[in-house]
């Protein structure tokens, strides 16, 4: 016999249903109970750089729209710096939450172009925008990110996307877009998956 | 910046692709996740404030009571938020939604026949406190159908959400009540293959947190990710 290690298990994942507003967005189930929703805005009305709109829609593996589904978005502000680990913008969070229309399944949020952030090779990673998304059939929240078709060169010397060995496979994580609006699309399956990360 | 965390047990998670439970079929990725060291995006994430919630957003009996109480059985739900080492996770968002005591979620997306409470809403949300202590005050969420197989029911479950101090820690889950006989009948927690990682997700019967007279409790603790407080090299950037 040996000693026995004393760590806990994490607590294990289980879906959030199709009514994961009630409890994350309430405005979306339809009632109104807080005095403020979280999530609404991810980077306040400072912050620096360049304003985008993100579009997309997720999609199941038969095509269909995930109509349910909700993102959460964690980003770093236009100089690179996440909230809480250095100086941002008075009221930037960087955090927020997207949900769909519900008889689309298209979603569409605002927020500031992130600046490169420097990765654990001590390099800038291309700038980007970290995903995660929950929706009934989603057993574990999936995480990904998004990053700028119109950063290909930063994008060709990110760690992240070169670990991914298939190459063909690196667009799905490249929104397509002109420095304003940038169109990104998700699917959860299929010929065109979504890379998804094991953070 | 959170130091790195420990590697995340896939086989203790339910996978993504369960049989039996149907969505999860076309909503399962088919490739295999790529896993990344952490680095910045990963071990940072969202902090939250008293100013970002209001006292009586924990408080579900009276938190959207327009005429009176909640009908159902009046419960406490509390516990803490721990890390993997046993350390708790301090001043977190802990958010929780529910059905009401007939198994009604009050969503516009939500048909089934029993009937919307007026004075309940079926969420709440709160911080946890120095030591990682969170509660709830609640009506016990009522088993409900849902079309899975055709004759498919939950058993009572609250979920939660919990976001640590990484994005990577994001944790939603849902918490059972002691007793239950529909837990081992679910394919949603069935979909997890450790037994003991489910009898995690039961919330025990708390007589010593009950309030006389009043209301029953449920003890439900939370683990997150844990992170690593020794390590000599290969740090991320930024420690």
């Amino acid at each position: 016999m040996t000693q026995s290690l004393d760590y806990l298990k994490e607590t294990a994942s289980q879906t959030a249903g199709p009514y994961v507003h009630i409890g994350l967005a309430p405005g979306d189930a339809g009632f109104d109970i807080y005095r403020q929703e979280l999530g609404h805005d991810i980077t306040g009305p400072n912050a620096k750089g360049q304003q985008i709109t993100v579009t997309g829609i997720v999609t199941d593996g038969t095509g269909a729209p995930v109509k349910d589904v909700l993102i959460e978005i964690w980003q770093a502000n236009a100089a690179g710096t996440y909230a809480g680990h250095g100086e941002v913008e008075d009221g930037f969070r960087g955090w927020g939450r997207v949900i769909p229309d519900f008889e689309t399944g298209e979603f569409s949020f605002e927020t500031i172009k992130p600046g490169a952030v420097t990765g654990r090779d001590g390099r800038p990673m291309a700038p980007h925008l970290n995903l995660w998304l929950v929706a009934r059939g989603i057993n574990v929240g999936l995480n990904t990110r998004m990053y700028f078709a119109d950063e290909s060169a930063a994008n060709a010397a990110d760690s992240v996307l070169n670990l991914i060995e298939q190459a063909h496979r690196r667009a799905t994580l490249i929104a397509q877009g002109d420095g304003t609006n940038y169109r990104f699309d998700i699917s959860l399956q299929g010929e065109h998956e979504t890379v998804f990360l094991d953070v | 910046m959170t130091a790195e965390l420990y590697q995340r047990d896939r086989e203790w998670h339910p996978p993504a692709l369960v049989q039996n439970y149907k969505t999860s079929l076309p909503r399962s990725p088919r490739n295999a996740l790529l896993s990344l060291q952490g680095s910045a995006s990963e071990l940072t994430g969202p902090t939250f404030g008293h100013n970002d919630i209001d006292a009586i957003d924990n408080d579900l009996l009276r938190n959207y009571a327009k005429s009176g109480d909640p009908i159902g059985e009046r419960i406490i739900v509390h516990g803490r938020v721990l890390d993997e080492n046993g350390r708790p996770v301090r001043n977190t968002l802990v958010e929780i939604w529910q059905a009401n005591a007939g198994g009604r979620y009050r969503h516009k997306k939500d048909t089934y026949l029993a009937a919307i409470d007026p004075n309940f809403g079926g969420c709440g949300r709160t911080l946890t406190d120095d030591n990682g202590y969170y509660s709830f005050r609640t009506v016990k969420p009522g088993a409900y159908p849902w079309r899975n197989w055709i004759n498919s029911w939950r058993p009572a479950h609250i979920h939660f959400s919990v976001f640590g101090t990484a994005f990577a820690q994001r944790l939603i889950t849902q918490m059972y009540f002691e007793g239950d006989p529909l837990i081992a009948k679910c394919p949603i927690v069935q979909a997890i293959p450790d037994q003991r990682a489910v009898d995690q997700l039961v919330a025990a019967l708390d007589l010593n947190a009950t309030i006389p007279l009043d209301s029953i409790a449920y003890k439900f603790d939370i683990v997150l990710r844990g992170s690593r407080s020794t390590f000599f090299e290969n740090r991320p950037e930024g420690n």
